[in-house]
């Protein structure tokens, strides 16, 4: 089987996986009753009516949070490639890392001592 | 006038529904395996299935354009049946989670349609095909009608590499493991949309929680996963099977310390990844309502919820795959069973490796459910406190042992046996004692052996 | 045959992606933009998978379709502009700068390819792309760009906790 040949699988199932979402969708929409009214379609707020904008700004923490993420996740794909072979790189392969690691648990240990972590 | 006595089967109807729950997902595997030598990449299958078919029709299909259309028809069809798998396991798992949640709540659960209520989930189904679709007024009406399919895709995305036996596996990708967390990346997208355009507080802050969540335990779940793929020096899902034993002291999880710890630490950050109890904040529905699925109903919220019941299938699936040795079947080494192909004997080891990872994901998945009724949800600070101050750092120190065990084990092979030996004989003793535990409160309770009366 | 067939898959992932990216510029909702661009990372990764380039096709959907998408989600909500803030004066001379320099980064591309003159393709070994064969490359050739990766992820995570710290 060619690389290429072994996406095929993946295409499909990501195709399939649409369709069958959007016909089974499509079925409820046609079986489904469709009475639409003002109070269904306000969102929900316990019964009562909704109070203020949806949509109000969000505390900084999340952010924070993400960019961990983003930074935590970019360091996992440095190290994929290197765990598949750490055999073949031996020692030197361990040193590179190591540095690499090191510096990163730095940056979480920065962001422990700051308080970035503690959720109030 | 009598006690009240709640309707009851008879013990054999009840054993007859466990029989048929159990094969109903798993006559989609063998399926599976029954047209996998229609995929065979030599073509053969196709070849043969197509010569079969102009005789039939009476027309020659022996051209490369048939040939293309052939292996297409089959691979939508193992899709199909993939896809299938999922969707009816998570239909019984739904059944399954409230039959013990009814147990272990002293109460009944669903009993009425069919044997054991077992027909609930198809009910479920047909009902959520029969409810309106609601658009809350000033939601993001595209945003919020494409949300379910982000989590739909992302999740059935998962099963290209997921191995079910020995040759059962659609695609053995060599980016393998790291392309489940590639796209299980989709359904985090998937939460934040669709909690921001539903216009409704609680889903915006559902979506939030869980996205912020997902992401936090995504960094410790991919540090623990590195210590199999250290072990087995590659990605592939089976290539990480085939790096293990079939004997408990042979699984990756037993031969080295830091892989007993770092398989906890990859279940932990999986149940948060799945917005399961104990980390169901997401959900929480004493303070948020349904979160980010408040707003949805009919089938696009059964979109959701299906995907959320595979995801059992998955997490179980892949811990066996990395910690518990997969489909390996005990005497009958991989390579073995590789040797038998073409014969009738084939087939049987395959059934038999099919059924070996079956059990092992199952057993996995009703650890999953059990814990759901058994602890109490956590609250958000704990909930980051643990992951980046305690499996995050506990991450980092498995993958450095592991790497020096690595080391090790090149200069003293024997390590990884003893190792294997001593923590499988430990795991032994600790169930045993676990078991006797549970006998011993039930007989203080009851007095008396397990009763079943309430199925 | 072949190549047809791969020029069929080019443009099946190549016309949408060209269509998502001008998606991104001309959506007027920002989390529409958003969007738009997880639709642009999909069909680039799958250009990359015909590119054979495997770790990259997947870490394209996990790095940037999944974090930095997450990251942008969370500033838009962050934000929450509102129309009126959309039509800022800034926002307009913001508007003829990404012009200046997209037309920049064009001149640039096309010259460069007008001066590789005749390419000559080499088949590439059967591991080119592998996870394994792109960590040979990286801790051995690639080994001082790596080491300088980890620093710049350092500064992003401390420059992250000195924007918020006013905050937390």
């Amino acid at each position: 089987m060619t690389p290429l040949e072994s996406y095929f699988p993946l295409a499909v199932v990501f195709a399939l996986a649409l369709v069958l979402g959007l016909a089974l969708v499509g079925l409820a929409a046609l079986l489904g009753p469709r009475r639409p009214s003002r109070v269904k379609e306000a969102p929900f707020e316990c019964g009562s009516d909704p109070v203020g904008d949806a949509r109000g700004r969000f505390g900084v923490k999340f952010y924070v949070i993400a960019l961990l993420f983003v930074v935590f996740d970019i360091e996992a794909v440095f190290i994929y490639p290197w765990a598949v072979q750490v055999r073949e790189l031996g020692w030197n392969g361990f040193a590179t890392m190591a540095v690499f690691a090191a510096t990163l648990v730095a940056g979480l240990a920065y962001v422990w001592k700051k308080g970035a972590l503690d959720w109030e | 006038m009598a006690p009240y006595q709640p309707k009851s089967d008879p013990k054999w109807l009840v054993a007859l529904t466990l029989a048929v729950a159990l094969t109903v997902p798993f006559l989609f595997p063998v399926l599976i395996l029954l047209s996998m030598p229609l995929a065979e990449p030599s073509g053969g299958g196709v070849t043969l299935a197509l010569r079969w078919l102009g005789n039939v029709l009476g027309t020659d299909l022996s051209g490369p354009v048939a040939h293309d259309v052939g292996t297409a028809v089959v691979l939508l069809l193992i899709a199909f049946l993939f896809i299938n798998f999922g969707a009816i396991f998570s239909g019984i798992c739904v059944w399954w989670e409230r039959r013990i949640a009814g147990r272990m709540q002293s109460r009944i659960g669903p009993n009425r349609q069919g044997l054991g209520g077992f027909l609930v989930w198809v009910a479920d189904a047909v009902k959520f095909l029969l409810k309106e679709d609601l658009v809350p007024a000033e939601a993001d009406s595209l945003l919020f009608r494409i949300a379910p399919y982000f989590v739909l895709t992302g999740f059935a995305l998962t099963f290209v590499v997921l191995p079910f036996g020995h040759s059962v596996v659609m695609a053995d990708l060599n980016v393998g493991v790291f392309y489940i967390t590639s796209v299980t990346a989709l359904v985090v997208v998937g939460i934040l949309i669709s909690g921001w355009s539903s216009n409704s507080k609680w889903a915006l802050f559902g979506g939030m929680r869980s996205a912020a969540q997902v992401v936090s335990y995504e960094i410790p779940a991919g540090l623990a996963v590195f210590v199999p793929v250290l072990m087995a020096g590659s990605l592939s899902m089976q290539d990480i099977i085939r790096a293990q034993g079939a004997a408990p002291w042979d699984w990756f999880i037993f031969r080295n310390p830091a892989a007993l710890v770092a398989f906890f630490v990859l279940f932990t950050s999986q149940l948060a990844e799945a917005n399961r109890t104990p980390f169901d904040l997401p959900e929480a529905e004493s303070e948020l309502v349904a979160g980010y699925l408040s707003e949805y109903s009919g089938f696009r919220f059964a979109l959701f919820f299906m995907s959320e019941f595979g995801n059992i299938w998955v997490m179980s699936a892949l811990a066996t795959t990395l910690f518990f040795g997969g489909w390996q079947v005990p005497g009958m080494p991989a390579a073995a069973i590789s040797a038998l192909k073409g014969t009738g004997a084939w087939w049987g080891w395959q059934l038999v490796s099919m059924a070996v990872f079956a059990v092992k994901t199952l057993l996995l998945a009703n650890v999953v459910i059990w814990l759901r009724w058994t602890l109490p949800r956590i609250r958000i600070d704990q909930m980051m406190t643990l992951s980046w101050k305690y499996l995050v750092p506990i991450g980092f120190v498995c993958l450095i042992f592991t790497l020096f065990w690595q080391l090790g084990v090149g200069a003293a092979p024997g390590l990884e046996l003893a190792s294997g030996v001593a923590l499988s004989v430990g795991a032994l003793f600790v169930v045993i004692a676990f078991f006797r535990r549970v006998f011993k409160n039930v007989t203080d309770v009851r007095g008396d052996a397990i009763d079943l009366s309430n199925w | 045959m072949a190549d047809r067939a791969e020029l069929w898959i080019f443009l099946l992932f190549a016309i949408p992606l060209v269509i998502a990216a001008a998606g991104v510029v001309a959506a007027r909702n920002p989390v529409n933009a958003a969007m738009s661009l997880v639709a642009a990372f999909f069909f680039l990764a799958g250009i990359y998978v015909l590119l054979v380039a495997h770790l990259v096709a997947f870490l394209q959907i996990l790095v940037y379709a999944g974090a930095i998408m997450v990251v942008f989600l969370f500033v838009i909500m962050l934000l929450q502009l509102h129309d009126q803030d959309m039509q800022d004066a800034k926002l307009k001379a913001m508007q003829w700068g990404g012009i200046i320099g997209a037309s920049g980064v064009l001149t640039v591309v096309a010259l460069a390819i007008q001066q590789a003159g005749e390419i000559h393709w080499k088949a590439v070994p059967e591991s080119f792309g592998t996870v394994k064969a792109v960590g040979m490359l990286l801790f051995t050739q690639y080994l001082l760009p790596f080491e300088a990766t980890s620093l710049l992820l350092l500064v992003a995570i401390v420059g992250a906790v000195v924007v918020a710290k006013q905050r937390i």
